[in-house]
Formats: C-alpha cells, structure tokens, sequence
C-alpha cells in the first residue's frame, strides 16, 4: 500500500544523474511490487505444505524436533480410535451434506426459476445462512436440537408427550445433526449454482420440446439437466471439500460429543497438536487431510481441464 | 392459478419459513429474559419485551475472568478484519495486474501455484504460523493474525483481480508504455479506475470470510486478545453451568450483524464472489 502511495513522485524521472537513480529506485520499486505479494503467497503455499510434511516424519512433540522417524506418526495416529471415528463420520457426514445440500439446493433453484413472485426476496432468505459465522450457525443449531429446550420441548409442550427428538445427545445419531446445520447453511449456495445454470439454459432448445410435446419432467431431465451437469460436478467437489475441512461448525455445535462420536479429520489435527502438543502425530493428521483432499481435487482438476480442452476444440 | 403453482408457492414459503426459524428464535430469545427462557423453551414468541440483554452482551455479562461482555472482541475483529481486508484486496489487485498485464517469466506457474493456496486446507498451514509468529514476536497479537489473513487471503483476492484484468486490451498497456508510463503509473491511472467493480466483490468476500473466521482465531490468540467468533465459543462454555440464553442471543445476534448487513447491503457481489471462489 505505501509502495503504491509514493509513485507518482518514482514515476516522474528527472534528467541527469539525479535522474538515473530515480529510475533504479522506481525499478526496484516495481520489482518489489510484482513479487513481494506473489513471493509471500505462492512461498507460503510451498515451504509451509513442504514444512508441515516434513514435521509429520520427525519425532516433535511439544516443539519442531528434526529427528527423523519415518512413517511411526503416521502409524500410531491411524491406529487411535479418535481418527479412526473421525473417518467414519467424515464418510457419514461428506454424504449426507454432499447428498441433502445438493437435493435441497436443486429443489430450490427449480421452484425459484418458475417465475415466482418475490424470486429476490425468496433468494436473500435462501442465501443469508451463508453469511453467518458456522460458529454462529453451530451454536443456534445446538440450541434448536437441545431436547431439553429446542424442538423437542416445543412439540412436547404442544401435547406429543411421546415425542423424542434427541439425536444431539445420542452418540450414534449427533452426527446427523452436524449434517442438518451444515445443510441449512450450504443448500442457499447449491440453490445460486444451479439457478445460474438453469438461467443459461437454451430458451430455445425448451420451446421446440414443449413442441414436440413433452412434458416439464421431460424436460427437466432431457433438456435441462444435461445443460446444467458440469455445475453438479462443480458443486459436489466444493462440498465434498467444505466437507473434509469442516471445524468451526462441529465445535461450536457438538464439541465433537457426545464423547468423541462426532469428532472429525479437522478436530483429530488440532487435537494432536494442541491439547496433546503432539506436533509430529498432528502434522501427520493434517497430512492425511491433505491426501483425502487431494483424492477429490486432482480429478476434478482433471476433469476441468478435458472440460475447457473439448470446448475449445468445438 | 393451476394447482402446480400452488404447490410451487406452498413448497418455497414453508421452506423460506424453515430457513429463517434460526434467525427468528435467536432475535426472539435476545428479546426475552433468561428466567423466561429457562421456564419455556428455546422457541417461543417473548412474552415481555425486554432489551437488557443487549446491554448485558455488549459490556457486562462475565467470561474468561472479565466482566466486559463481547465488546472487546468485537473491537478486535474490527481491528483485525479492516485492515487484513483492505491489504489483501489492495496486494491481490497489485499482484492480479503483475500476472495478468505485466507479464513475467513463469507468471503462469506461479499463478498456478497462488491458486494452489485455495485448496490448502489451514491445517496444513497451523505449524510454520506458530514458529513465523513467535519469530516475529507476534503470537497472540491482532497484527499477527493481520499477517496470516493478508498472506491467505492473497490466493482469493489474486484469482477475482486477475480474472477480471485480463479482460483488459493488452494494447491499451503497450500504447501507455510507450508514452513513458511505467508500473505503478499504469496501476494508478489505468487500472484501478476500471477496477471498483471487482475491489468491491474482493473487500465483500475478505470482510465476510475474514470475521467468520475461528481456527485462526482459537489458535494463534487468548483471552483478551481473540476475535469475536472464538469469544463465542468461550462464551457457550463459559456459561453451560448458569445457562443464559438470553444474553447468549444478543450476543449472538451483535457478533452475527456485521456480516448480514454486508450481504443484505452488498448481495449482488456477495454471491459473485462466491461463485467466482467455487467455479474459478
């Protein structure tokens, strides 16, 4: 910001040898405007992946300690029961909140793009979820699922003595409400992608099967959907993502309880690395992490590129 | 009006209603007192209208061995997200222009490499923060985590600004070079004037994802120093022995605000930030 600040002044050389250090000042002073943020972004990326792996394969605990161990971290965490949940549920949790967000999300975009009234209305309520903190999102959500004060007690009160919605306290269902506060806060962008897509559908190309008398479930899934199906790819990747690096929204909605039956890859990390200051078996978690992650982007990556390769070929 | 059009209608305003039942049982229970919480539930309309528990929120209500409510962490994430927001829009937009107009060697691998930062999950990053921040002497400081949201968010705000520069004639540049302009001259007088369009959707997504933000938070800063969100999360376990409710939504509702007035004011490049982000 100051470098931009002083250049008018550094843009105006002046003759003689003055001159001649002007522009060696502005000259540095533009290389140091290209690479300075590019240098610090890209170098960050770089040294702290390649820093963080190479901890994963040294004995640290409470402090960085070079000595080398091999795979042991990677061995020892695999094998504690908290990583070994926190993979289960990240299963359980990616394809509930892959699978509902997106079901949900499409169910909104369709009814939205039949030409409601209120459609801006409708959308800022859809979309607003996604402007709150998922700490904010994870500690409403806790209050609504509490049996004790939430929905439970409501319907309770309203004479359904009987009824019992208590999956927060429950160690083999909490996890479901993880996925249900996730969905609430995703679906909105699901709905956006997809209404997008629906809009550049061809006008035309809907019309002449209209013609042709089909019927709009016909052309939802003749037309319409075969248009818009590079978007689904898309918004799975990004939830599958959000999926696998989920944190703030468990701790401020379960704190990975009751027990550690909603513990997730995330909370396994900083877990290891700072309430067991365990460095080592942490950075091997994060690791790991990074691995399921890659699992999911370099397809995708992939198959955006044979995308942008087949459209310029055509 | 066919039956179809019925259900269309009946199907988005019972799910609209759904969709802000959060929004509406943390604004009723601001309104409410804690006893009349603790005597009903979580979701109900407030029988007496009350607006202690702003007050309580804002500066009273006790956590953490201080009884000065959220007040101070909503200090530091102003403090925090201003100037993170405006250094990493104003960098990226420098370094959007760098790799998009003023083309270098390798632009595009390190380019490539910049993006790469989007997909870096934070955790992998947690390890060298800590050991660059206590070399710098700025753990626990609200400037060290100025530091770790300008560097992270740089990926973002390089992507939106270089995907957007590189809509603009490359001629337009070559004719200014020629006439003598250099760098920054060229940023100041031609670039930037055509550039509000994206500066607004990159301050919109670094403002929004910068004071949601808590791993960063949680990790590199306690007590009086931490952002509003982990302040949240203190408060929740703060108070699971005494349960207030009611101070908890205002709370709740005045850390939340900042971030809703901005996507009710800003909607439009809100979501094309978003999108810009996801599709790339």
């Amino acid at each position: 910001m100051r470098v931009a600040a002083t250049t008018p002044a550094a843009g105006k050389a002046a003759g003689g040898p003055q001159g001649v250090w002007r522009r060696r000042f502005g000259d540095a002073l533009t290389g140091l405007a290209i690479w300075l943020p590019l240098a610090a972004s890209a170098g960050h990326v770089v040294v702290f992946t390649a820093w963080t792996t190479w901890v994963s394969f040294t004995a640290s605990s409470i402090m960085p300690d070079y000595a080398w161990v091999g795979l042991r971290n990677y061995v020892s965490v695999t094998r504690t029961a908290n990583f070994q949940i926190a993979y289960v549920n990240l299963v359980i949790f990616g394809c509930g909140l892959v699978l509902l967000t997106m079901a949900l999300g499409l169910l909104l975009a369709v009814l939205l793009d039949q030409r409601v009234r209120g459609e801006n209305v409708l959308r800022t309520i859809f979309l607003y979820p996604l402007a709150v903190s998922f700490v904010v999102t994870g500690t409403v959500w806790s209050w609504l699922l509490n049996p004790d004060l939430g929905i439970q007690r409501v319907v309770q009160n309203l004479g359904w003595t009987d009824f019992r919605f208590d999956w927060l306290v429950q160690s083999d269902k909490a996890i479901y409400c993880v996925i249900i506060a996730g969905v609430w806060q995703g679906a909105g962008f699901a709905m956006a992608l997809f209404l997008a897509g629906l809009r550049s559908v061809d006008a035309d190309l809907v019309k002449a099967a209209q013609i042709d008398g089909a019927g709009p479930w016909r052309i939802y899934r003749r037309v319409v959907l075969p248009t818009i199906w590079p978007i689904f790819i898309t918004v799975f990747v990004i939830l599958l993502r959000s999926a696998i690096t989920s944190f703030d929204l468990v701790r401020a909605l379960t704190q990975g309880g009751p027990g550690i039956s909603t513990n997730l890859p995330t909370l396994v990390v900083y877990d290891f690395m700072f309430q067991r200051a365990e460095l080592g078996r942490g950075s091997a978690a994060a690791v790991l992490m990074l691995l399921s992650l890659v699992v999911v982007m370099v397809p995708y990556g992939l198959y955006v590129r044979w995308q942008r390769q087949k459209q310029a070929r055509s | 009006m066919k039956w179809t059009r019925i259900i269309v209608y009946a199907l988005l305003i019972v799910l609209a209603i759904l969709f802000l039942v959060p929004l509406g049982v943390v604004i009723a229970n601001s309104l409410r007192s804690n006893q009349e919480i603790a005597s009903s539930s979580l979701i109900a309309w407030p029988d007496h209208l009350t607006f202690a528990n702003f007050g309580q929120a804002w500066n009273k209500f006790c956590m953490a061995e201080h009884c000065w409510g959220i007040q101070p962490y909503m200090v530091n994430s102003l403090t925090l997200t201003i100037p993170a927001t405006i250094l990493s829009t104003l960098l990226g937009a420098l370094a959007g222009y760098s790799i998009s107009l003023w083309r270098f060697r390798g632009d595009q691998f390190v380019f490539g490499i910049v993006t790469l930062g989007i997909f870096l999950p934070e955790q992998m990053k947690l390890i060298p923060w800590v050991v660059v921040l206590r070399d710098l002497s700025l753990m626990n400081t609200i400037a060290g985590l100025v530091l770790i949201h300008t560097v992270q968010g740089l990926s973002f705000t390089t992507l939106f600004c270089r995907n957007y520069y590189i809509g603009i004639p490359q001629d337009l540049l070559k004719a200014a070079r020629i006439d003598g302009a250099g760098f920054f001259r060229i940023f100041w007088r031609i670039i930037l004037p055509v550039s509000p369009p994206i500066l607004i959707v990159c301050v919109i997504f670094q403002f929004t994802g910068i004071w949601n933000e808590f791993l960063f938070g949680v990790t590199f800063t306690s007590g009086e120093q931490q952002p509003v969100t982990a302040a949240l999360i203190a408060l929740s376990a703060a108070i699971t022995s005494e349960p207030l409710y009611g101070d908890q939504s205002a709370a709740v509702l005045i850390a939340a605000l900042p971030t809703l007035l901005v996507y009710l004011f800003g909607g439009r490049y809100f979501l094309r930030g978003l999108t810009a982000g996801a599709v790339k």
